[in-house]
């Protein structure tokens, strides 16, 4: 099947690259060999990362993005991210409302891709899709992170270019200056700007930044902040322009093989972490980890050298 | 393709709503349903056209469409759906429907494809069998 997976994919199937992309979510060992096999064939890709609060706008300022990547020209694959229950397993995906005026454009292919238990603000799954649409040839790929948090940062180890997506109303200034998700961007989207507090919010976010500029050594130029309403539609020619001069940046700045390294790097990270994960949550639910905690209760053993046998069984 | 693909770990589901109407309650509570018995449901929102959807369900990759309609067009649009589907070869993928339907209607429904018509007072917990066992049965499962 492999083989014949594979050349479906490079000739443009979206039958086959959808099946694909689901074995890779179910991690079903047939995804390897195909992946492995569409690798050559991927690295020419753009990169778009989309994060930012749950219902600050992501998937509409990513349907408005994809209109002017493809009035330009470009091909564009998406890949939507939304959070699985962590009771039933089961998913809402619904990105896509937002997205379908693009739905029968054949330069376009969206996915909607459900969080399936990982931290981070992607699903395990997520760069291998990626490689997957690059393979295929799309010109930009863009990925919308699930709806974040402050502390959901991984987005930036995968794209090229990172979009911060933030309202007016969510919190005091203080917010502005905590680490994590304030730190990531290469351009702020100051989304719903017709709301009140988006004049305030902008202005927060244009101190912060310049408390940070002396300490931060490895950005070269602060991020850009663009105003927008994505609903309405303004502000999307500023954004758009923004994202070019920070690709561009990216590209001369960086050789091919510097990017490809990051996505490799990345594409190896969730790979080994999500086999660890499934190994680790087996020996969690084994009769010997209960013995441990059994031990633990009894005095026989304490937390940490449980942990470190815990560990042991890993390598095992 | 399908012979010698595994069954998922996880059933995916589009719910569409083909057409003009814009009354989604029903599509909406189907969802949330399908939600929590543990499917990984695709939301089209309104108005799409049956080309738009049938694109929708490949690209996702779904087992199933679900078409939600309450404007009369029922007659036009599913058929509609389930020929798509067989031109683009992926049939495979089920079409079940609900909405005010007439019972006459229904038959001819079925006759053209659609696997199941689901009415008003109908329980969710009758939906999610229907849609479980169509899937088990499209990977071999058996019930349990």
């Amino acid at each position: 099947m492999t083989g014949e997976l594979r050349e479906a994919i490079l000739k443009g199937s979206r039958r086959a690259a959808a099946r694909l992309m689901r074995l890779i979510d179910d991690d079903a060992p047939q995804a390897r060999a195909t992946l492995t096999a569409l690798m050559p064939y991927a690295g020419d890709a753009y990169i778009l990362g989309v994060t930012g609060n749950p219902g600050s706008g992501k998937s509409t300022l990513v349907s408005r993005l994809i209109a002017r990547f493809r009035e330009r020209g470009d091909t564009v694959g998406c890949i939507a991210i939304d959070p699985t229950s962590p009771f039933s397993g089961g998913a809402i995906l619904g990105d896509r409302v937002r997205m379908q005026e693009h739905a029968e454009d054949d330069g376009v292919f969206i996915r909607s891709v459900a969080t399936r238990g990982s931290l981070g603000g992607l699903s395990r799954s997520t760069p291998a899709m990626v490689q997957v649409l690059d393979a295929m040839g799309f010109d930009t790929v863009i990925v919308e992170t699930v709806g974040v948090g402050q502390d959901e940062v991984e987005i930036i180890r995968l794209a090229d270019t990172s979009l911060v997506t933030l309202v007016p109303g969510l919190g005091d200034d203080i917010q502005a200056d905590k680490a994590g998700l304030m730190e990531i961007a290469d351009v702020f989207v100051l989304n719903k700007s017709d709301l009140p507090g988006s004049q305030h919010l902008k202005r927060r976010i244009q101190t912060m930044l310049s408390l940070h500029q002396n300490t931060d050594a490895a950005r070269s130029a602060a991020p850009a902040i663009v105003a927008t309403s994505a609903t309405s539609g303004d502000g999307i020619d500023e954004l758009f322009a923004e994202v070019e001069i920070h690709r561009r940046s990216v590209e001369e700045d960086q050789s091919r093989q510097t990017r490809l390294q990051k996505r490799h790097t990345h594409l190896i990270r969730a790979i080994a972490r999500s086999e660890l994960e499934a190994r680790f949550d087996e020996h969690v639910r084994s009769d010997r980890f209960s013995q441990l905690v059994d031990d633990l209760a009894a005095g026989q053993i304490d937390p940490y050298k449980a942990a470190s046998q815990l560990l042991s069984w890993l390598a095992e | 393709m399908n012979s010698s693909t595994p069954a998922p770990t996880t059933y995916r589901i589009l719910i569409g709503k083909p057409g003009l109407d814009g009354h989604d309650r029903g599509a909406k509570v189907i969802a949330r349903a399908l939600r929590d018995a543990g499917f990984e449901v695709i939301y089209s929102g309104l108005h799409q056209t049956p080309g738009a959807l049938v694109r929708t369900a490949i690209e996702e990759d779904v087992d199933g469409i679900g078409l939600s309609i309450l404007s009369g067009a029922h007659n036009t649009l599913m058929p509609k759906v389930v020929e798509l589907l067989q031109e683009e070869g992926a049939d495979d993928i089920f079409v079940f429907g609900g909405g005010v339907i007439p019972e006459d209607d229904i038959t001819k429904l079925e006759e053209a494809g659609v696997r199941a018509i689901f009415t008003p007072g109908t329980n969710t917990s009758e939906v999610i069998d229907f849609v479980k066992r169509a899937c088990d049965d499209k990977y071999g499962r058996g019930q349990d």
